[in-house]
């Protein structure tokens, strides 16, 4: 068993790039993710590894579009912000099919917003961003670490792949301090040899590799994209991820993602001592989105409670999930506040007198 | 795409009559340029350069967003095309991570100077080990001849009917004499290819800055080639290259702007 360690999520995951063979990193400081950049700073060293803090997210994107392109493990990582400024960028990269790992850290918007946490960045994430038909494959974790697993998981299914993966986290996940095991992983184990694509110099015997999303000619742009979507699907088969806890008699379901998940699990426990028979759906993955999980268990609950901190995002997957299966309410506090457990379990109890009098009617 | 390494070959002449051919790396894909822009001589240059200093292999090329966004169907070379602008950061993510690689980017004003002002100021500032081909006509030709940030006052472009006006416009920016002043800047240079003799002292300035890179370098080599633009000036080929001599070259004044001391001798 490895040593468990206490750290803060975003050095956590900074230390998880590193072990899981890290070799350049590019970023630009911004609230509430710059421990990240801090920590790669001082511990991303030794040959053939780069940190380099760039004038701009624009330019850390673009550096990681380089990187990326010469096949090695890069990674950059953000908050809000700057997430909206690297939109271009990560279209291009999603179109060009390099293998990166993006981070996060969100915070509350529109605009600067504020620096407390938020998940008003989910529809960013989950649903392309930037410009034209591409996805993100979207991992959101909940503790510190699962803030570290998800950095080995992350690289793996960008190397599979071939595509940007995102890591959603929010300001609290980076900011609080939790123990964490790093697993045993060796990057050589999961080295992918990227050189029939890369761009590492054109040895002698083969045609120059091109890194490229340009297409003048529409049916063959639309090649592009059948086959984007056809690796989406891919993606969609194999690997959702979630969480259930006490669905098994549930007959009301809340669902919720990252930090939100643990306020609901508290008031899921709330509503257990007063004999609501609650459960939990935690998507562990937001895109591949766990639809047909909720499709199921949304057979045999009277109503579902998605709770978030936004306005109201992921409860549009989950209605399209349900499709009218079961009524969907939803729960938000927005602007970076944090919803208590107590407000989720009274929000719990009015859904839940009204859905059981809509059935009894 | 259609790529093919092999030369144009003439079969009336004996292969011992022949004086000029092709560089291998550069490809018989026919060149998408409109006839006498300066852009298609360039990519010539570059590719000749690296084929007679035999790094084909270890050169890595950015292209970019504007007229030469296909440099990579005429480069045989391993090459990224980078979002507009944002060229240079592609280049500095590909040296940093393969730094024994020879990278060198390919802009155009709009690219370089405008969009990716902040991202060419601080490769620069970092003093990158790269080339930077800086092709300045004053003008956006691929969207259709827009004013831009090099264009001169008094230019008629489809975005300044009725002449750039400083007033309304500001003024052409000398990003190159800016380049020169930073330390991060190595060898800094402003080229033509207007005749045959430009020409020459374009590519000896590409050898000398490959060759540099290749040596480790200590900063960034920047070539600017202030080059013509006949279908987005309205001019012939040869007006446009009379253009350049009479009125362009006065503002953008040919020759070297910085060298180090080390480049002025004949070593490299």
């Amino acid at each position: 068993m490895n040593k468990k360690i206490l750290m803060k999520g975003n050095e956590a995951l900074a230390e998880a790039a590193i072990r899981a063979g890290l070799k350049g990193y590019f970023g630009y400081p911004i609230t509430p993710q710059s421990e990240i950049l801090e920590y790669l700073s001082r511990h991303l060293v030794g040959s053939n590894r780069v940190f380099l803090q760039a004038e701009s997210e624009v330019a850390a994107i673009n550096m990681v579009y380089g990187a990326a392109g010469c096949g090695e493990r890069v990674m950059t990582s953000t908050s809000s912000p700057g997430f909206s400024l690297m939109q271009e960028g990560i279209s291009y990269i999603a179109c060009a099919e390099l293998p990166c790992l993006l981070v996060n850290v969100v915070r509350g918007g529109p605009g600067l917003g504020t620096i407390q946490p938020s998940q008003g960045d989910y529809f960013q994430a989950v649903k392309g961003g930037g410009h034209g038909d591409y996805k993100l494959l979207v991992y959101a974790p909940n503790s510190v670490q699962e803030m570290a697993d998800f950095v080995y998981k992350g690289f793996d299914a960008a190397d599979k792949y071939r595509t940007p993966v995102l890591i959603l986290t929010d300001g609290a996940l980076g900011q609080m301090m939790e123990p964490v095991v790093f697993p045993d992983y060796n990057p050589d184990n999961h080295y992918t040899n990227h050189s029939a694509w890369a761009t590492r110099g054109k040895s002698k015997n083969r045609d120059p590799n091109v890194i490229t999303t340009l297409n003048l000619e529409a049916d063959a742009m639309e090649k592009t994209n059948i086959h984007l979507q056809a690796k989406y699907k891919s993606i969609m088969e194999n690997e959702v991820m979630f969480e259930t806890i006490e669905t098994e008699d549930a007959d009301f379901l809340l669902i919720a993602f990252g930090l939100t998940s643990r306020i609901a699990h508290k008031a899921l426990e709330m509503a257990r001592e007063n004999n609501i028979k609650v459960g939990l759906l935690r998507p562990q993955t937001l895109f591949p989105f766990p639809t047909q999980a909720i499709a199921e268990l949304a057979e045999n609950v009277q109503a579902i409670l998605t709770i978030e901190m936004n306005a109201g995002q992921m409860v549009e997957d989950v209605r399209l999930a349900v499709n009218g299966r079961t009524p969907v309410y939803f729960y938000g506090r927005m602007g970076g506040v944090i919803p208590q457990p107590n407000e989720i379990y009274q929000k719990i109890k009015d859904v839940y007198h009204s859905s059981s009098k809509q059935i009894s009617e | 795409m259609s790529i093919s390494q092999e030369g144009i070959h003439c079969n009336y002449l004996n292969e011992m009559d022949l004086v000029w051919d092709r560089p291998d790396t550069f490809t018989d894909t026919t060149l998408h340029y409109c006839p006498g822009c300066g852009h298609s001589v360039i990519n010539r240059l570059i590719m000749e350069s690296v084929q007679e200093l035999n790094i084909e292999e270890k050169t890595i090329g950015v292209a970019p967003v504007g007229c030469s966004v296909f440099a990579y169907h005429y480069m045989f070379i391993d090459m990224q095309e980078a979002a507009h602008g944002r060229a240079s950061a592609v280049a500095t993510g590909i040296k940093r991570i393969l730094p024994d690689r020879i990278v060198f980017s390919y802009q155009g004003d709009g690219d370089l100077a405008a969009i990716g002002t902040a991202e060419t100021i601080h490769t620069v500032n970092r003093g990158e080990n790269i080339l930077m081909l800086f092709i300045n006509n004053g003008i956006y030709g691929m969207t259709g001849g827009q004013m831009s940030p090099t264009t001169l006052k008094g230019s008629i472009t489809s975005t300044s009917p009725d002449g750039r006006d400083y007033n309304q416009h500001g003024y052409p920016l000398d990003i190159t004499k800016i380049i020169a002043q930073m330390p991060g800047s190595a060898y800094v240079t402003r080229q033509s290819v207007d005749s045959a003799n430009a020409v020459r002292k374009t590519k000896k300035a590409m050898m000398k800055s490959l060759k540099y890179q290749m040596d480790g370098g200590r900063g960034v080599c920047f070539i600017e080639i202030v080059s013509n633009c006949p279908s987005g000036w309205k001019m012939t080929p040869t007006e446009s290259n009379e253009w350049l001599r009479n009125e362009i070259f006065n503002h953008y004044e040919l020759g070297d702007i910085k060298q180090l001391p080390k480049l002025k001798t004949n070593e490299i």
